[in-house]
């Protein structure tokens, strides 16, 4: 049995209503938090073991404390642009509960020392901005933001700021630079955000379920929150699954579970009659695993040792009805639409990628194509500004490696195929 | 000169032109290639005279608001352009000089930023806009014939923009769909018909697949056979 934090309360109707969510004991966490010094809740922060759920899995408690100290303007800006293929969880918490994410902002704000926080919330999701808008409004009016919150001597302003569609404003450079208000390019690091983000100001950057979860470590104490789950990923993590399962949706299970519990027993599988041939664990940036792998347990460090990784914290399953190809296809276009062009390995590597991929489907490869693919994506790892080239290139990588027959079978049929 | 190309050259922003679109890479991708050269003879950028750029007052009104949210100016370059959007239709040079003249930026600045958007459109639009995710998880349950089944429904009526689009973050109703900016999944091929009349007869479309109304993951799905 899983333990329930975020999706507590989910269904709670109204829940996106501040009154509610006080009934439900909202904004408590918010006031034990403001009676502590920062440190003191840096340390509970860091005591949970809390890794952030936007892709990286970087320590969340350790990243708020590299902010330097000291009296000047600094950021806090919440990442919501969700573009991760097979990620859809910081929708539905900003759509339901969007005064935990509020929350959970300014307990960051406090124990990080900043003063001005912004959600960058993709374009698209235009319903939840709006819910997002009238929130923040209720929590102005609260006295949950603005200047000396609640009497104590923090102030937060609050900006939401609406994407316009690109993925790459994701990463957490690209992201500055856009709310900057720029095209989406990525910057080169050192310097990192901490110390040089937002108009060049030491800047914390977290995802929405990340920062959702901080009202709950408050609440229950660090350490306790780090019992949940297991050694190396504590917590609980709401999942995202989706495609051939039965049930699709978020569900939100303790760190280190079986995937196959997730896959088959929360999600209900892939339909009737058909196997899970291959599954993304964590997005579609993530290598791919297989049948073979389906009792790992689901947590950051077992999915890595997998060859694999828990990125978005997104399932997508594939059963045996699709042709592998179709799926590397359908990804390396993604990623070659995405691609902000500023770095030659990735903005010609995902173009070169499709074309090859296009070469095999229309029969007109050779099997030393896909030792070619296969380089591209060697030459494209390690070789970019961000890692959305690798994004592209480890899941096509471990396909080329996991299901080479298939493409080399799918080749040999096109060929026939076209000399009938 | 291909209409779609980056380089820019010859692009300028005179009120007349209303009807040019923004130049962007034949791909559709972001980075905009070198096929035609650039126009050494164009003046240098210049930030509009506010004097004499008309800009409807209450359009006016809006871009100051938003400007006014942000410590920095150039930060409301996205909200201003989806506002002048919004007013116009479409991304239009017009439309552009108005939100670069109360920003008090040069229109190629704000060209640059806008041709890097899916959201923003650089060529007249139709009036509806939907948004068909055709990334992996909505592909896997059928939205390439999905997306088929509503570009014949259109049948090239210019009032109904339907496009590819990538991951829209709701997997869990795939396939789905974004009509003007709200969600609707899962939907049946078979729903396309459907929508593009209600959209005709601009009624609501397909109120009971609304994203908002309900929850996720609902019993609906549970019965759902996954996929074609
Ligand atoms: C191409 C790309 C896209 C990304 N997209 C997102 C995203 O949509 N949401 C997100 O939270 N993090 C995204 N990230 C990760 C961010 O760069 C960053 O690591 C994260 O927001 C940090 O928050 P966390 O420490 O709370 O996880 C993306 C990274 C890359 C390279
Ligand atoms: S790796 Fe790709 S997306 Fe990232 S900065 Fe380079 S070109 Fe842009
Ligand atoms: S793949 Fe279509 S919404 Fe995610």
């Amino acid at each position: 049995m899983s333990s329930l934090l975020l999706m507590r309360d989910i269904d709670e109707p109204g829940l996106a209503d501040i009154a509610v969510y006080e009934r439900r004991g909202g904004y408590k966490s918010l006031r034990k938090a403001l009676a502590m010094t920062s440190d003191a809740v840096l340390a509970e922060l860091d005591a949970s073991g809390l890794r952030g759920r936007g892709g990286a899995g970087f320590p969340a408690g350790r990243k708020a404390s590299f902010l330097p100290k000291g009296d000047m303007d600094k950021y806090l800006v919440c990442n919501a642009d969700e573009s991760e293929p097979g990620t859809f969880k910081d929708r539905e918490l900003m759509q339901k509960s969007p005064h935990m994410l509020i929350e959970g902002i300014v307990i960051a704000a406090h124990a990080a020392g900043v003063n001005h926080a912004f959600i960058y919330i993709r374009g698209e999701y235009e319903e939840q901005a709006k819910i997002l808008d009238l929130a923040i409004a209720q929590a102005r009016a609260n006295g949950y933001i603005g200047e000396r919150i609640l009497g104590s001597g923090v102030s937060l302003s609050l900006v939401l700021h609406r994407g316009a569609g690109a993925y790459i404003c994701g990463e957490e450079t690209g992201l500055l630079d856009s709310l900057e208000g720029k095209r989406g390019n990525p910057r080169l690091k050192p310097p990192f955000p901490a110390i040089e983000g937002l108009y060049g100001g030491p800047t914390l950057i977290n995802n929405v379920e990340t920062l959702a979860t901080m009202p709950h470590i408050i609440e229950m104490g660090g350490a306790k929150y780090a019992k949940l789950g297991v050694s190396g990923s504590s917590g609980t993590k709401v999942v995202s699954v989706s495609g051939h399962v039965t049930r699709p949706g978020n569900y939100e299970i303790d760190l280190g579970i079986p995937s196959r519990e997730i896959i088959y027993d929360l999600a209900g599988g892939p339909p009737a009659g058909r196997q899970v041939k291959l599954w993304f664990p964590g997005g579609s940036s993530a290598p791919v695993l297989t049948a073979e792998d389906l009792d790992v347990p689901y947590d950051f460090d077992s999915l890595a040792k997998a060859g694999s990784m828990l990125g978005s914290g997104a399932i997508i399953v594939v059963d045996d009805s699709t042709p592998v190809l179709d799926v590397a296809l359908k990804l390396a276009k993604f990623y070659r639409h995405e691609s902000c062009g500023k770095c030659t390995p990735c903005r010609e590597g995902t173009n070169w990628t499709v074309r090859m991929l296009e070469r095999i489907d229309g029969g007109e490869a050779t099997p030393m194509d896909l030792d070619i693919m296969a380089s591209v994506q060697d030459h494209i790892i390690g070789n970019c500004l961000c890692v959305l080239g690798d994004a592209m290139a480890m899941p096509i990588g471990s396909m080329i490696v996991k299901f080479r027959d298939e493409f080399e079978a799918h080749l040999q049929s096109r060929q026939l195929a076209g000399a009938i | 000169m291909s209409p779609s190309n980056g380089g820019g050259a010859g692009f300028e922003y005179n009120q007349e032109l209303g009807g040019r679109a923004i130049p962007r890479s034949r791909d559709g991708s972001r980075s905009p290639g070198w096929d035609d050269p650039v126009d050494l003879d164009k003046d240098p950028a210049a930030v509009p005279d506010p004097a004499l750029i008309d800009v409807p007052p209450e359009l006016r009104r809006e871009f100051e608001e938003i400007i006014g949210r942000y410590p920095e100016r150039h930060s409301a370059a996205l909200p201003v352009l989806a506002a002048a959007q919004r007013h116009h239709g479409w991304c239009s040079p017009q439309a552009i000089l108005q939100a670069a003249s109360v920003m008090r930026v040069t229109p190629g600045y704000l060209t640059s930023v806008a041709t890097f958007y899916d959201m923003f459109e650089l060529a007249p639009s139709g009036r509806h806009q939907v948004y068909v995710c055709t990334n992996i998880s909505c592909s896997l349950r059928g939205a390439d014939e999905l997306y088929a089944a509503l570009e014949a429904a259109v049948d090239g009526d210019p009032d109904i923009n339907v496009r590819h689009f990538e991951c829209l973050g709701a997997c869990d109703i795939a396939p789905m769909v974004s009509v003007d900016q709200v969600y609707y999944g899962p939907l049946q091929t078979s729903d396309a018909e459907r929508l593009v009349a209600d959209l005709r007869a601009e009624r609501e479309p397909l109120p009971e697949l609304a994203l908002a109304l309900r929850p996720n993951a609902d019993a609906a799905l549970e019965e759902d056979e996954a996929a074609k």
